[in-house]
């Protein structure tokens, strides 16, 4: 079955043909994607108003500890002394002991600035994501304690293995130029 | 002190009530007035990876797929494409990172071709320019470029040959997991390939145990089964087969002509080399094309037997569906089958979605998975067949040519190829 004139087999002639289409699918497909492209990448973000605090963030990160990080939006924050985010709920004194710290590894940390109020600071290093300080500031007060995805540590996996679990669907992908979704 | 403690317990009377209803805090402690000279500070908020790392990523991407086609069809050394690799996995692995890696891109072209889904211009670069340089060049994308194959190929040590049935029903698992990675895609139930991606662990340093054992069993395997990811589980490589398979040129084992020497055959770990057809077939050439009329025919029943077979498998599948899952365990417990609550029927109950929205979403998803059963078994079915009426041909080979549909263009059987190139033999 040789086709003198340009001296291609039947073989060659469908090959060469289906090699046309290929490439004509993979352009056409890049050129129509192109007017629908972002442009520049995306990140993960907690929707804070989604969050449950439900504590899956520091243990379903496939970084450990999680990316996921409390974050304190200091301008909401009430500098109370009895802080619901810091102390163990009934603990016995309000002092910095461990025993009446709600934080399970001491990363909210509490600086007296002067009669009535004190100021919690979040240390990153210490921080597991576990939420427990958020729920008790949004349950008791003004809710300045929030989790929140941190770019420095977030791997930006394709698919969020924490999105995957995440009870309250609070996570969402958003463009890298505004990268953070804040606490209102 | 004790005020505080009064208070604390009326807090946690009343927390029951709060705890039902999504608590947005309206400043229950209004903002302190300072008196000395104290400035509130604001959070920080670190960085992500700037933009421009991401042009950086296509630009050594493309270099790097130019150098690899470079080495495996004009060079010819095998010594560059390794060198090439294992600087594949420094960059690509240890420094990027993999992700979005184009394996991974599937699901986010996939996603593409529904609805809003805007797709970053990295992502389209990495999922269509390996594709382009296999059109054209063969898979060179596999030889050195890619960190996953990169990994396994410093890895093979004793590569065993695969007897050929098990070889060929192996390679049938690349497509079901595309086909259902696809699937996965569309209803909206996540990223499997990502989920179960072995090695991106290794590069990041960190993972879950589960991520650890699946990357370790498969660099273990990989001493002797030659690239077992890449061969039998990894989806793009379907597609990139398929590119290379029609590709304009290809990666050559000898420089000149053949002496059928053998050696190449012994030197691809992957089996990817076909050797020369035989003088002469058992059967003539008539009986031959009785068969394939008749295995033609039987195509359609193929096609059915298999869309309806999968298509029974979609309860288990469409269960791994968080809205599906949800629903199932939201339906227990509405009809008192299980008496507890689990973190995700909370929270469902919390946001206040009506029962039967859910509910009817989640019966979407099924349909969803039952239609795309029904087709990911008939897209089975026609790889089988193709693959079938392809081992029923009688190819005209003279010569030990490379499987243009298998070959990874790893360059080891031009190393071993006795024949030396015009230009070396000038040298000489």
């Amino acid at each position: 079955m040789k086709n003198k004139t340009n001296k291609l087999t039947r073989r060659e002639f469908i090959k060469d043909l289906l090699h046309k289409l290929l490439l004509l699918l993979l352009g056409s497909f890049v050129f129509t994607r192109l007017f629908k492209s972002a442009q520049a990448g995306y990140v993960w973000q907690i929707d804070p108003k989604k969050c449950v605090k439900c504590g899956r963030c520091a243990t379903a990160c496939v970084i450990n500890p999680s990316a996921v990080k409390c974050v304190h939006e200091f301008e909401t924050c009430g500098y109370c002394n009895l802080c619901f985010g810091y102390f163990q709920p009934g603990a016995a004194h309000l002092t910095a002991d461990a025993e009446n710290q709600l934080c399970p590894t001491g990363a909210l940390q509490r600086r007296f600035v002067e009669e009535p109020f004190f100021e919690y600071t979040v240390n990153e290093a210490l921080c597991i994501g576990c939420g427990k300080c958020v729920q008790g500031c949004n349950l008791f007060g003004n809710g300045s304690l929030f989790l929140q995805v941190r770019h420095d540590l977030c791997k930006n996996c394709n698919e969020c293995s924490i999105a995957r679990v995440c009870p309250g669907n609070a996570f969402v992908r958003i463009p890298a130029r505004k990268a953070y979704l804040k606490n209102e | 002190m004790n005020k505080f403690r009064i208070l604390f317990l009326i807090l946690l009377l009343t927390a029951g009530v709060l705890v039902s209803t999504p608590a947005k805090a309206a400043e229950r402690f209004p903002a302190p007035e300072f008196e000395t000279q104290y400035q509130i500070p604001s959070p920080e908020h670190p960085q992500p990876r700037r933009d421009f790392f991401e042009y950086l990523d296509i630009g050594v991407l493309l270099i790097g797929l130019s150098l690899a086609a470079f080495f495996a069809l004009k060079k010819r050394s095998r010594l560059g494409l390794y060198l090439l690799t294992l600087s594949s996995i420094l960059y690509f692995g240890f420094f990027r990172k993999g992700c979005i890696c184009p394996i991974g891109s599937i699901q986010n072209v996939t996603l593409s071709f529904s609805g809003d889904y805007l797709i970053p211009l990295g992502v389209i670069l990495f999922f269509a320019l390996p594709l382009v340089f296999a059109l054209f060049f063969g898979r060179v994308f596999c030889a050195s470029i890619c960190p996953l194959g990169a990994l396994q190929e410093v890895v093979i040590f004793k590569p065993l040959k695969l007897p050929q049935p098990l070889k060929h029903v192996l390679s049938l698992i690349p497509y079901l997991y595309l086909g259902l990675a696809v699937l996965f895609t569309v209803t909206g139930s996540g990223f499997i390939i990502c989920r179960f991606d072995p090695f991106v662990g290794f590069f990041r340093l960190t993972a879950t145990s589960g991520m650890l054992l699946l990357g370790l069993a498969f660099l273990l395997i990989g001493i002797f089964i030659a690239r077992p990811y890449c061969r039998f589980f990894c989806p793009y490589g379907v597609l990139l087969g398929v590119f290379s398979y029609f590709s304009k040129k290809h990666l050559t084992i000898t420089p000149r002509e053949c002496t059928q020497c053998k050696l190449c055959e012994n030197a691809c770990p992957i089996d990817a080399i076909n050797p020369p057809s035989p003088k002469l077939y058992k059967t003539t050439k008539q009986e031959q094309i009785k068969k394939l009329g008749i295995f033609i025919a039987c195509i359609p029943l193929i096609l059915i037997t298999l869309g309806f077979g999968f298509s029974q498998l979609s309860d288990v599948f469409s269960r791994q569906d968080r809205t599906v899952s949800l629903a199932e365990r939201i339906h227990q417990e509405e009809t008192n089958t299980i008496q507890s609550s689990t973190l995700d029927s909370d929270a469902f109950r919390q946001e206040q979605t009506r029962v039967t929205e859910l509910y009817s979403q989640a019966a979407r998803t099924r349909r969803q998975f039952k239609t795309g059963l029904w087709l990911l078994g008939i897209f089975i079915g026609l790889v089988i067949s193709i693959k079938i009426i392809v081992l029923m041909q009688r190819p005209q080979r003279e010569d030990y040519e490379p499987d243009r549909f298998h070959c990874l263009s790893c360059g080891r059987c031009m190393e071993y190829c006795p024949t030396q190139s015009d230009e070396s033999m000038k040298n000489a």
